[in-house]
């Protein structure tokens, strides 16, 4: 028998179909490689060492940890009774809830900064109310309050979503055999929902982990002050506020590091489960209920409500003030806005159709049981998420500024950073059913002959179409709320909408800034709302 | 769909790339945001000069003076900047070593500073001395000294901002520096207690002491003289340290790779036209490098017994420890 060489099987499982994406996967992880190491190439000795033996930068790698545990211990321990409540109550405006649960995530982080701000700032709501019993506000909301307040804002929903689809995931018999046995409300939540949501806690919790550790936005808006200050910002202050390459790169290092042992942990305690917007679980019927349960259940659901809707709230109602027409009048607005749209319409565009490329390349393996190739090659193009966007920006833009100006070259690194971050979302959300049409499909169009134009257009787009258009929605507004890649070429004179709010909350203009805020809410909000009233008309067309 | 992607592309580069209509030659200056904002003296000297070079002249604005650098850093030799516009004295060596600023040929004999200006690279624009600002209705008893509202005042709140991306901050972090030596440490520790928050830039916490939020905030002797002037107030007063105030000296420079360096030499002069100089006192607040005439009410304000500085050259060597020391006594 002759020796089969690994790297001829390779080559010859591979169809033509996949090998667009097979170059393009290697391509982003080539194009992310060259980027950080131009920034690497500035700094001739890279000890990571030398971290550990500055206090400051141990103080901050302290600090980076220290917040994103107190944030993921405050969303998830609180995520346990309060997605416990919504699974056993039925209430007016649970759905309205659970939607605006999955608002928080993709919401711009500056839009949230800005509702928290009007709520517990010192100018804010709370404030309002304290001055009014003659007292002052007994917190600022700067510094380690205000990062944590902010995490748990966007993660504690996200908690309770995961286990909320956790405890809908157990099945009607096991209801009903608690109820045979009589099991009440402890009872039942020990041997019944705890298993449920204990799966899923491992996966919760090291996500938000990662979230939080290295969170950008947030700490620039509400931290930022030496004492507060993660290993991602530092890496903005110095290459921003000290142009020392040096220390950027070893913090870059640093973080890429840490994050890249936290991706593999996360990866190694559990499989992901995606989640899904369908929350009909079976109906949960228990018979033991109490006035003292209702009350539980109820005072949590309370709890989220408060923390979740007014913030949301003030952001309409503040950005509705004297100065809507003069800021929508600036001329300043509308090139931001302009520079917004273009961004985060083309990043959008370009990573969905890496994700598609990349997806046809990964399906096709998943087919015939490689699951591994395919998991690799999926990863290669998600490696983003490890790399700080602000690394590969700055990389780039070092490679480039000899060909381009900065003014010119700023707006194509932003898009192109931009699609990147976005991509590994997109990924996510395309790749079950790429595969879903694929093993509906695959055999059928062999066999009728239906390939490449033909069978995009008539297999996947006609099957897809909505998931395409959602994954376009979800990469279009986290591009048009980011503040990352954007924070380094940000001038007076090249802005975005986030950081014109950006600029405008740090000279303090609340009232401008609101205006802002409101848009960009409208903006994110509104695109996920078109695309599903589309569809909605659509159907009804069809019907 | 090749059609449509191709109609979409040309429609992006359309949009994205600004139109070059003007055939006028431009020239294109860093500066600080203050300084070409509507109420700074930018617009007005932009008029000055464009009145005679038939030329385009055009400010960017970045956030402060170090970010006036870091720029022109990160853009290397490929820069569209002609001039940078605010840095200052501290700045200079440093800016020097990049090696991407040119000399000049301007004649420096009408400056009337009190040291002899000989800077081969750097001309002066303005000048002015560091000062804490407060709000005499508001704050009867202001400080006498630096130590004073250190080491005892902890009835007061101030503002100030980060050496690292304001010269007002590098300066006050200069001026602690000259006054404690060794000691800063726990001077900045103490003075911690007292922040209320350390801004970006200048405006900023100028805006924030304005709005009542705090009794202090980092800005210059000259400062009053706008609230005397533009406003009418009397109330605004600069503190008067005995240990004397950190000075400022602003400066600007023109770029290696310039591609209009005719124009920007004539610009250089320009700065120490009357033209010129006569918009600093009451356009950016400082003290003008020239004998122009000055209003008069800079006779009210606060004239430093001493002044301080450190060399150019000191600064630039010990910037960076000095900047970790001020981080580290703020962190615990």
């Amino acid at each position: 028998m002759p020796l089969i060489n690994p790297l001829t099987v390779f080559v010859r499982l591979l169809k033509p179909v996949q090998i667009p994406g097979l170059l393009l996967s290697i391509g982003i992880f080539l194009f992310v490689l060259v980027a950080v190491n131009a920034l690497f190439a500035y700094s001739p000795v890279l000890e990571v060492t030398a971290i550990l033996s500055d206090p400051y930068y141990r103080h901050i790698t302290t600090f980076s940890f220290y917040q994103a545990a107190l944030s993921t211990l405050l969303s998830v321990l609180f995520a346990i009774p309060i997605s416990h409540a919504l699974f056993r109550r039925e209430f007016r405006g649970k759905a309205l809830l659970l939607k605006l649960f999955a608002t928080t995530l993709v919401l711009p982080v500056l839009v949230a900064v800005f509702g928290l701000l009007a709520i517990y700032g010192n100018s804010g709501v709370l404030a309002g109310i304290f001055e009014y019993f003659d007292s002052i506000l007994p917190f600022s909301i700067f510094g380690l309050n205000g990062i944590l307040l902010a995490h748990v804002f966007f993660n504690l929903p996200f908690a309770c979503r995961l286990f909320l689809q956790a405890l809908n995931a157990i099945p009607d018999k096991q209801h009903q055999l608690a109820t045979h046995l009589g099991m009440k409300h402890w009872n039942k939540f020990r041997f019944v929902e705890w298993p449920q949501i204990v799966a899923q806690l491992p996966h919760a919790a090291g996500l938000i982990f990662m979230l939080c550790f290295s969170s950008f936005a947030t700490v620039m808006a509400l931290g930022g002050g030496p004492k507060s200050t993660t290993i991602e910002l530092a890496i903005y202050q110095a290459i921003k506020f000290d142009f020392d390459l040096q220390t950027g790169a070893l913090l870059a290092l640093w973080q890429i590091c840490i994050c890249s042992v936290l991706a593999v942990f996360i990866q190694k305690l559990s499989r992901s489960s995606s989640l899904t917007a369908n929350y009909q679980g079976p109906k949960n019927t228990f018979y033991h209920d109490s006035w003292l349960a209702k009350c539980w259940d109820f005072s949590w659901i309370i709890v989220i409500s408060l923390l979740v809707i007014p913030p949301l709230l003030m952001v309409v109602i503040a950005g509705l003030n004297t100065q809507f027409f003069v800021v929508l009048t600036d001329i300043k607005f509308w090139l931001a806005f302009k520079n917004s749209l273009l961004i985060a319409f083309f990043a959008a565009l370009i990573a969905v159709s890496c994700a598609f490329f990349i997806l046809l390349a990964s399906r096709q393996w998943r087919l015939i049981g490689l699951n591994g190739y395919a998991d690799k090659i999926e990863m290669l193009a998600t490696i983003i998420l490890v790399t700080p966007g602000l690394v590969i920006s700055t990389g780039l833009f070092l490679l480039l500024r000899d060909i381009g100006h900065f003014s010119s070259l700023a707006l194509y690194i932003v898009i192109a950073v931009n699609a990147l971050m976005a991509l590994p979302f997109v990924l996510k959300s395309l790749s079950l059913p790429m595969l879903h049409n694929a093993q509906k499909y695959e055999l059928l169009c062999a066999s009728i002959g239906v390939f490449w134009w033909h069978r995009f257009y008539w297999v996947e787009w006609k099957a897809l179409r909505r998931p395409i258009l959602q994954a376009l929605c979800l990469s279009f507004v986290l591009s048009v709320g980011d503040l990352s890649a954007i924070a380094l070429f940000g001038s007076h004179n090249f802005s975005t909408l986030p950081l014109y709010l950006f600029q405008l909350l740090g000279s303090y203009q609340m009232q401008s800034a609101a205006v802002i805020a409101l848009v960009l809410l409208v903006l994110s909000v509104g695109v996920f709302i078109v695309v599903e009233y589309l569809f909605k008309e659509r159907r009804t067309q069809h019907d | 769909m090749n059609k449509t992607l191709s109609n979409l592309i040309t429609l992006a580069t359309l949009i994205a790339t600004p139109v070059f209509a003007a055939s006028q030659e431009k020239l294109t200056v860093y500066t600080y945001s203050s300084f070409a904002s509507d109420w700074g003296p930018g617009p007005k000297i932009e008029a000055e000069f464009e009145k005679f070079c038939a030329c385009d002249l055009e400010f960017i604005a970045l956030d402060d003076g170090v970010s006036v650098l870091n720029r022109l850093r990160l853009e290397g030799n490929n820069s569209e900047a002609d001039i940078l516009l605010g840095l200052d004295n501290n700045l200079m060596a440093s800016a020097k070593k990049t090696g991407l600023l040119s000399e000049h040929n301007i004649d420096l004999s009408t400056i009337k500073m009190s040291t002899d200006w000989q800077d081969k690279t750097f001309v002066p624009f303005d000048y002015g001395y560091f000062a804490f600002v407060y709000n005499s209705e508001k704050l009867t008893n202001p400080p006498k000294s630096l130590k004073e509202l250190v080491e005892q005042r902890d009835d007061l709140k101030i503002i100030y901002q980060d050496p690292r991306t304001s010269t007002p901050g590098l300066g006050l972090m200069l001026w602690m520096k000259s006054v404690y030596g060794d000691e800063v440490n726990q001077a900045w520790k103490q003075l911690a207690k007292k922040t209320i928050t350390v801004t970006k830039g200048w405006s900023e916490s100028y805006s924030m002491f304005l709005k009542g939020e705090a009794d202090m905030v980092l800005s210059y002797t000259t400062s009053p003289a706008y609230h005397m002037i533009a406003e009418g107030k009397n109330q605004f007063q600069a503190a008067s340290f005995t240990e004397g105030h950190y000075t400022q000296t602003e400066v600007a420079a023109v770029v290696k790779s310039s591609k209009h360096k005719k124009l920007a030499n004539e610009f250089m002069s320009f700065i120490l036209s009357d033209a010129f100089q006569s918009k600093i006192a009451t356009g950016n607040w400082m003290y003008p490098v020239t004998d122009v005439a000055l209003p008069e009410e800079f006779n009210q304000l606060v004239s430093p017994t001493k002044s301080l500085s450190f060399s150019s050259d000191e600064v630039a060597a010990k910037r960076k420890a000095w900047t970790k020391e001020w981080l580290i006594s703020l962190t615990d």
